[in-house]
């Protein structure tokens, strides 16, 4: 007998309640406690940043504008926003079944290592620019939604935490990726910085047309939406959440528990898988060290303050973009180190799951609830 | 370097002695989690522990100049990170795994943040026993080299035996994670005494850390710790929440995880990265073995959210 591990505090979604006062309650509930939860961390924050001697109003104005104030910056925001937006994915849908699955990075890196080759091999072929890239996109979704299946599949089968299995395997997918990126795949030419054999420039994913930033935004997006759809509106989606609800309710009804549960764990790794992809496919051009820049773990935060809501995901992605973004000009001008972006995060992070108490407690939000 | 002398023997021993080496931080927060399990919470967050009580550790053996407050600092920094979770932990509706995850984060993210002055300079460490001065073999000898940190972490794999067994305090952490409402029905905060434990684990679990920036590999840098404090909760499942057999765990990862520097040492240099993945593998596989979805694990405390 599985009883859910967890019962995320964040129950993914309410069931659409008629009286629409209600709703709009409920609606502004939800929207803000995490607004004030991150209000409370940029406080928390500013402590931190006076307590080491600098000036938090300094700080915050640099992150506002390294990250929000000129359409530069914006598009180095979104940039960066847009693996954040997939790599959350992989967490949030998982969630949906009830699992806490953290392991995106992993799947992220083997969706860029299958897309190199995919991409490499399928130029070599002479395909189409246009079905090189399908290729590599799907072979990228495949490849980072069997990794986090696995974990899927541990859970289901063997009772093992996925959560743990998770992380695991992004430990052993990071040694995979090294292991062929440095041996079997490297490209010889590639003296300082092991790498595969690149893609080629006629291969590589455009901008977006009128702005500079790479179709990744787009995927991620249009990956939000559909999510959405499916969770909310799709009788699909509605089973997934009984199982995330109740596992035991869900195997009396008749559910196909084991399948809905791997169904969402593929999604989540194919939208981590799909962040690889775009990853080579529009910055990279081959899979090299670079590609291990810590999107998945950034994927985790930007889930849990979307409060894994396929919408939500995408204003909090760009939001965690622009602070990410800002790292640098912190760096250069008031001489913090590039951590400074991980204490922020890391105190975002600890608010907010502490603000999990607080859903129900405000007597204005429940209205004529009871 | 008598390199050749040795030969295959090198692996074998460089493995023991790697063991002996790379358990001790795996048995530290072993034992720290093991003690916060006990108590039915689940401190997922002991990752970012270890690299806090690493930084911390070398900070402090750096600006006083006594690696043995460096350790002491280590422990301090680790309590704090671990009342944090506790208390984060103890308000209704909050989940234990997730707040792991975040103090995971904070913790590390600190950790650099603090810890980047420290990279550069070299602080005075741990001294070692040369427990192998008997041999020639200069292999040997490095083998053998037992750090007091390790001795220390078998003495407290011992008194946690026991006090689990013939305490007060060891009964009553048992009883919360067995079952709250008894815990309550017979008079005690669960709250509280959860952030003992928890507080009690991560002071054992910075120790760890303080081992690795403090003794080996010996140095702070943000790439220190290799996810030790994530397999310590793996770890502890597969010791089936006994501080002894947490023991035996450590030194069964720790020699896992000296395979890869092993076979380097003897010129096998390709597949080092997949030889270096072993203690996760050898984790993952554990887990399989041991978890079940048909019964709970014998020995796990009734409450913990990770075993149901």
């Amino acid at each position: 007998m599985t009883a859910p591990a967890v019962t995320l505090g964040s129950a993914p979604a309410h069931a659409p309640v008629p009286a629409s006062g209600v709703r709009v309650r409920r609606a502004a509930e939800a929207l803000l406690i995490p607004l004030g939860a991150l209000v409370v961390s940029m406080l928390l924050f500013g402590l931190f940043i006076l307590a080491i001697g600098s000036s938090p109003l300094e700080v915050y104005g640099y992150i506002y504008k390294g990250g929000f104030s000129s359409a530069f910056a914006w598009q180095n925001t979104l940039a960066r926003a847009a693996p954040l937006i997939l790599t959350a994915l992989c967490v949030a849908l998982p969630a949906q079944a009830g699992l806490i699955v953290i392991g995106g990075e992993g799947a992220l890196v083997l969706g860029g290592l299958a897309a190199a080759v995919a991409g490499y091999q399928g130029g070599s072929a002479g395909l189409s620019p246009t079905a090189v890239q399908i290729a590599m996109a799907l072979a990228a979704m495949l490849a980072g939604g069997l990794w986090i299946t696995l974990s899927g599949a541990l859970r289901h089968l063997r009772g093992v935490n996925e959560t743990i299995s998770s992380l695991l395997l992004t430990y052993i997918a990071i040694a995979l990726f090294n292991h062929f990126v440095e041996g079997p795949l490297r490209d010889p030419a590639s003296l300082n910085k092991p790498s595969t054999m690149p893609i080629g420039d006629a291969n590589m994913v455009g901008s977006l047309p009128g702005i500079d930033v790479h179709w990744g935004l787009a995927y991620g997006v249009v990956f939000c939406v559909l999510a959405f759809l499916l969770v909310r509106y799709s009788t699909a989606g509605f089973a997934v959440r009984v199982v995330g609800g109740n596992v035991r309710a869900a195997r009396l009804v008749g559910l196909p528990v084991g399948v809905l549960l791997l169904g969402s764990c593929f999604l989540g790794g194919a939208a981590a898988g799909l962040a690889g992809m775009a990853e080579i496919a529009a910055v990279h051009g081959a899979a090299n060290a670079s590609l291990i820049a810590g999107y998945g773990y950034a994927g985790i935060l930007v889930a849990f303050i979307a409060r894994h809501n396929p919408l939500a995901i995408v204003p909090v992605a760009i939001l965690l973009g622009g602070i990410n973004a800002s790292g640098g000009m912190l760096q250069r001008r008031l001489d913090l180190p590039d951590a400074t972006v991980l204490v922020l995060q890391g105190i975002a992070f600890m608010t907010i799951l502490a603000s999990e108490t607080l859903y129900g407690r405000f007597r204005i939000f429940r209205g004529g609830d009871r | 370097m008598t390199d050749g002398s040795l030969g295959w023997w090198g692996v074998p021993i460089a493995v023991l002695g790697g063991a002996l080496r790379v358990s001790t931080p795996f048995l530290f927060v072993s034992l720290g989690e093991c003690l916060t399990e006990k108590s039915g919470r689940i401190n997922l967050g002991l990752e970012g522990v270890l690299v806090m009580g690493a930084m911390g550790g070398y900070a402090t053996s750096y600006l006083t100049g006594s690696p043995w407050l460096g350790v002491l600092a280590a422990g301090i920094a680790g309590l704090l990170l671990g009342v944090l979770h506790a208390l984060v932990c103890n308000l209704p509706r909050v989940n234990d795994i997730a707040v792991g995850i975040g103090l995971m984060l904070l913790g590390t993210g600190i950790a650099f943040f603090l810890g980047k002055p420290y990279v550069q300079p070299k602080a005075p460490t741990l001294p070692a026993i040369p427990l192998g001065a008997w041999s020639d073999s200069p292999q040997v000898q490095a083998a053998l080299q037992i750090n007091v940190l390790f001795v220390l972490g078998v003495a407290l794999a011992l008194v946690l035996h026991w006090a689990f067994r013939n305490t007060r305090w060891g009964m009553v952490v048992r009883m919360v994670g067995d079952s709250a409402d008894a815990a309550r029905a017979m008079g005690y905060h669960v709250g509280t005494v959860r952030l003992a434990a928890t507080a009690g684990g991560s002071f054992l679990a910075g120790i760890g850390g303080a081992f690795l920036s403090l003794y080996y590999p010996g140095s702070w840098n943000e790439g220190l710790s290799s996810g030790q404090g994530l397999m310590a909760v793996a770890l502890v499942i597969f010791a089936r929440w006994r501080p002894l057999a947490c023991f035996w765990a450590a030194l069964l990862f720790g020699g896992a995880a000296a395979l890869g520097p092993a076979l380097q040492s003897v010129g096998i240099t390709s597949g080092y990265y997949l030889f270096n993945a072993t203690p996760y593998v050898l984790t993952l596989v554990i887990m399989v073995i041991t978890c079940s979805t048909k019964r709970t694990l014998a020995g796990a405390p009734g409450e913990l959210s990770v075993t149901r």
